[in-house]
């Protein structure tokens, strides 16, 4: 069985390891690092909870091995917080406005909303829901997480203005 | 849910990638986005004994508009940067129609034009556009076979079955510019943006100076076990005024006589007629529009 040297950074630091090729960075990032904020939905890409960011763009870390990480930069939702003091405006949004109740689809869905907000600083609620479709939520019915994307967008802009 | 083991090779260029899929053969997975195969393999229905991972190949990944307005499309280019890119709606309008309409951004931030096309399901986008766009791919082995240019209605054989061989490669689309006076559409009904559609198709109209139809293409997804073509109704189209009549006529012959859905979970082949009737005469009316403002 082939095994490989990892050298990849997470969230600004750099982490080694040996890994078998069949590793899934989902795997990689929660067992092997300790990452477990990012949750393993369905591992065949349906659910979105294990998205992560590769190199700025959000990915499915169930669909990517952990060796392809090799050199590259990953972020977590565990980088999010702007400090241990201060959440990201869309974690802040999420607990304002009700968007989690179990929380399994949420890490997931901060990875992905954060870069659409990037991209759209001033998205439309059906943006906001198309900009969704690729996450899943069993709890929340998604209007709350919603109008919390749509109120870190407001508050965003308001800051920078 | 996890894969099976493999053994990881990763080639720095094409010609090294060629040489390994020339000697793993039929053991070896080429292994591009992921988006399908990675699935596949945690669902243990493929157990390749080596993954070929063609992530490094940057010669494979550009997008080139040639002097005569057709497109060179590099089989590792993400199919999120096809859709970006600012160049293709001039060019090629009907691609960059096609391209959100393939899963979710997430998913096309990896999966590559080249491993859509080489997968090959029936229920997938990109192979419709490229057969409704004349479009032609270029394979590459080590074997005798060396380069091959292959038309996209001859590369789709079967289900989930290309014209590609074990130790080949598709390495490039080239997709044609459309004739002046052409209009196009892209229409699909799925539960959900992103999800994998009931019904869809890709239609294409060029017209003549007098306004009468020179030419017509139909291509459905899941409608069959290959991007399904209706040249029947094409026939009925071509050399006729665009009517109302004419459109509902030849939707018709496609939806019932023409095109083979099967029943799914979510829907039954009835049903999917039933859509693809109704929005091939949507795609008619929009297309015959753009045409007559090309
Ligand atoms: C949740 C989800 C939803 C999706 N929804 C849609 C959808 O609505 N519409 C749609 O069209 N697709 C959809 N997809 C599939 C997606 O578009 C894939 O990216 C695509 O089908 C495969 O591209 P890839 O680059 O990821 O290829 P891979 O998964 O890496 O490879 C797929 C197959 O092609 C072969 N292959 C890849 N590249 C080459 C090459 N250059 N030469 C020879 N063989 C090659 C591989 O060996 C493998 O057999 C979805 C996927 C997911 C996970
Ligand atoms: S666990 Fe990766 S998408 Fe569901
Ligand atoms: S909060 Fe429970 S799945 Fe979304």
């Amino acid at each position: 069985m082939s095994r490989h040297h990892v050298s990849t950074q997470v969230n600004g630091r750099v982490y080694e390891r040996e890994v078998e090729s069949r590793l899934l960075l989902s795997d990689f990032l929660r067992h092997e690092l300790g990452l477990t904020g990012t949750h393993v939905g369905c591992e065949h890409g349906v659910c979105g909870a294990c998205t992560v960011l590769l190199d700025g763009q959000p990915v499915r870390s169930c669909l990517l091995f952990a060796v392809q990480a090799d050199g590259r930069q990953l972020a977590t939702v565990e980088g999010l917080a702007l400090s241990s003091e201060e959440m990201h405006p869309m974690q802040n949004a999420f607990r304002d406005a009700h968007a989690l109740q179990c929380g399994f689809c949420t890490a997931g869905i901060l990875m992905s909303m954060v870069t659409f907000l990037e991209e759209n600083r001033d998205p439309t609620e059906a943006e906001v829901r198309s900009a969704l479709s690729g996450n899943l939520c069993r709890c929340t019915g998604y209007q709350h997480i919603v109008d919390a994307v749509l109120l870190t967008a407001e508050r965003m802009r308001k800051r920078s203005a | 849910m996890k894969p099976p083991p493999f053994e990881y090779l990763a080639p720095a260029t094409l010609d090294e990638a060629l040489e390994l899929l020339a000697e793993k053969g039929g053991e070896a997975k080429v292994l591009a986005g992921g988006q399908s195969l990675v699935p596949v393999l945690n669902f243990r229905l493929a157990q390749p004994a080596f993954l070929v991972d063609i992530n490094g190949l940057d010669e494979l990944d550009y997008i080139e508009v040639e002097a005569d307005g057709s497109l060179r499309i590099g089989a590792m280019t993400r199919q999120r940067r096809l859709e970006l890119d600012p160049r293709i709606p001039l060019r090629a309008p009907l691609l960059a129609a096609t391209m959100p309409l393939i899963a979710h951004p997430q998913i096309r931030n990896r999966g590559t034009v080249g491993g859509s096309l080489a997968h090959a399901d029936p229920s997938g986008e990109l192979p419709v556009a490229a057969v409704a766009l004349d479009a032609e791919f270029v394979l590459r082995s080590h074997s005798r076979r060396g380069e091959r240019v292959v038309p996209a209605t001859d590369f789709f054989e079967g289900l989930m079955t290309t014209a590609l061989a074990e130790d080949e490669l598709l390495c490039e689309c080239r997709v044609p510019a459309a004739p002046p006076g052409t209009g196009w559409a892209f229409r699909e009904v799925a539960r959900r943006h992103g999800d994998y559609a009931h019904a869809g198709l890709a239609a294409r109209l060029t017209l003549a100076d007098d306004g009468k139809i020179v030419s017509a293409r139909l291509v459905y997804l899941s409608a069959g076990e290959v991007p399904m073509s209706a040249p029947r109704a094409c026939a009925m189209l071509e050399g006729e005024e665009p009517s109302e009549g004419l459109f509902a006529e030849a939707a018709s012959t496609a939806a019932r006589d023409e095109i083979d859905p099967s029943d799914d979970i979510h829907a039954t082949a009835a049903f999917k007629r039933h859509l693809a009737e109704a929005l091939t005469r949507r795609a008619l009316a929009i297309a015959l529009d753009r045409a007559r403002a090309a």
